[in-house]
């Protein structure tokens, strides 16, 4: 047999602290503001007028990303105004994930549940705001009491709209985000630990070949990790694209 | 299960209870990803269909289908978040 312990769910997600209450999370998620920043600041400065390349071109593509591929689909053009505040929530997510799967760091922030948490309370508190701002009071009326509804129903249906309008949005943006972050992180800490206790084997020699195959998963899914990291950090900000533009304008 | 039942019989208190909860935790996401595997699998499929009969209406659908996606995929990360509550 060989011998294969899981380590328990703290080693793999919890590191000793840098210096006292900031540790590799708190690292990680500052590199992701400080990049993000820097690399907008330094696109902004470079000359409108000439062709764009290098830094800004980059920028360019991100932001006709958002515009084109978030706020066009789901707000419209009245939503246009919202596209900083959409392009940092991507950014961050986005440069937060990806720590997940460069070497040596190997941890997204985002497994944590603090960072994903926090963004849906801002989300959920800026949601809430833009209909309050829009609609005034009315907000409540027009998300607590859909019309084309019979009168009678309403005792069914005011509840349900109420739980699934207030409470289940910041928590669903919260678990989708972190559950899809760390259940990636696992997968990768399993298949490495497998890889690594096969190549190992010292009682059966002819298990060591055998250790290829979870070496090779441990590719596909660093691979298909790219792929999580960008489709989490953009159905966040689709979703918050859709909660600001279905309070900014009421079904009619 | 016989060789399950046989293991948790051997076992006392503390560890009975440990035993029980990490082979319901496994039954907990099993169950909780069944759902979701159909549902998405029936939404991409359809969406598929419909980018196929009507390309130049893709990138539309392409959104909401994310959307449906995210929707779905939540139920079975409930499943796997109460997987790691009660079994680790």
């Amino acid at each position: 047999m060989i011998a294969l312990e899981f380590p328990p769910i703290n080693e793999i997600l919890r590191w000793k602290d840098l210096f006292p209450s900031f540790n590799k999370i708190a690292l990680i998620a500052v590199a992701a503001a400080l990049i993000g920043t820097i690399v907008f600041l330094l696109a902004g400065s470079k000359d409108p007028m000439k062709a764009p390349k290098g830094v800004r071109n980059l920028a360019e593509t991100i932001v006709e990303f958002i515009e084109n591929g978030i706020v066009m689909q789901t707000m419209g053009r009245d939503g246009l105004g919202w596209t900083p505040f959409l392009m940092s929530i991507f950014m961050f997510i986005y440069l937060c994930n990806v720590p997940g799967i460069i070497p040596f760091l190997q941890m997204p922030a985002t497994a944590r549940i603090a960072i994903p948490m926090f963004l849906s309370l801002l989300v959920w508190v800026v949601f809430i705001g833009t209909g309050f701002k829009h609609q005034g009071i009315g907000y409540l009326k027009s998300s607590l009491f859909p019309p084309g509804v019979p009168k009678a129903l309403y005792i069914l249906v005011t509840p349900i709209e109420f739980i699934s309008t207030f409470l289940v949005r910041p928590f669903s943006l919260t678990v989708r985000l972190f559950a899809n972050m760390l259940a990636g992180h696992i997968l990768l800490v399993t298949f490495a630990l497998l890889s690594e206790a096969l190549f190992q084997a010292k009682g059966n020699p002819g298990l060591i070949p055998v250790g290829v195959l979870p070496l090779f998963m441990l590719i596909f899914l660093t691979g298909f990790e790219v792929l999580v990291a960008f489709l989490q950090a953009y159905i966040f900000t689709i979703l918050t694209a859709v909660y600001i533009g279905g309070a900014a304008h009421p079904e009619h | 299960m016989e060789a399950l039942s046989a293991l948790v019989a051997e076992l006392t208190g503390d560890e009975e209870k440990a035993a029980a909860a990490a082979s319901s935790a496994g039954f907990a996401y099993g169950l909780a990803a069944i759902g979701p595997g159909i549902g998405i699998g029936y939404l991409v499929g359809k969406s598929v269909e419909a980018m196929a009969r009507q390309p130049e209406a893709a990138g539309m659908v392409r959104t909401t289908m994310f959307l449906g996606i995210a929707f779905t995929e939540a139920l079975a990360l409930i499943g796997f978040v109460v997987f790691i509550l009660i079994g680790l």
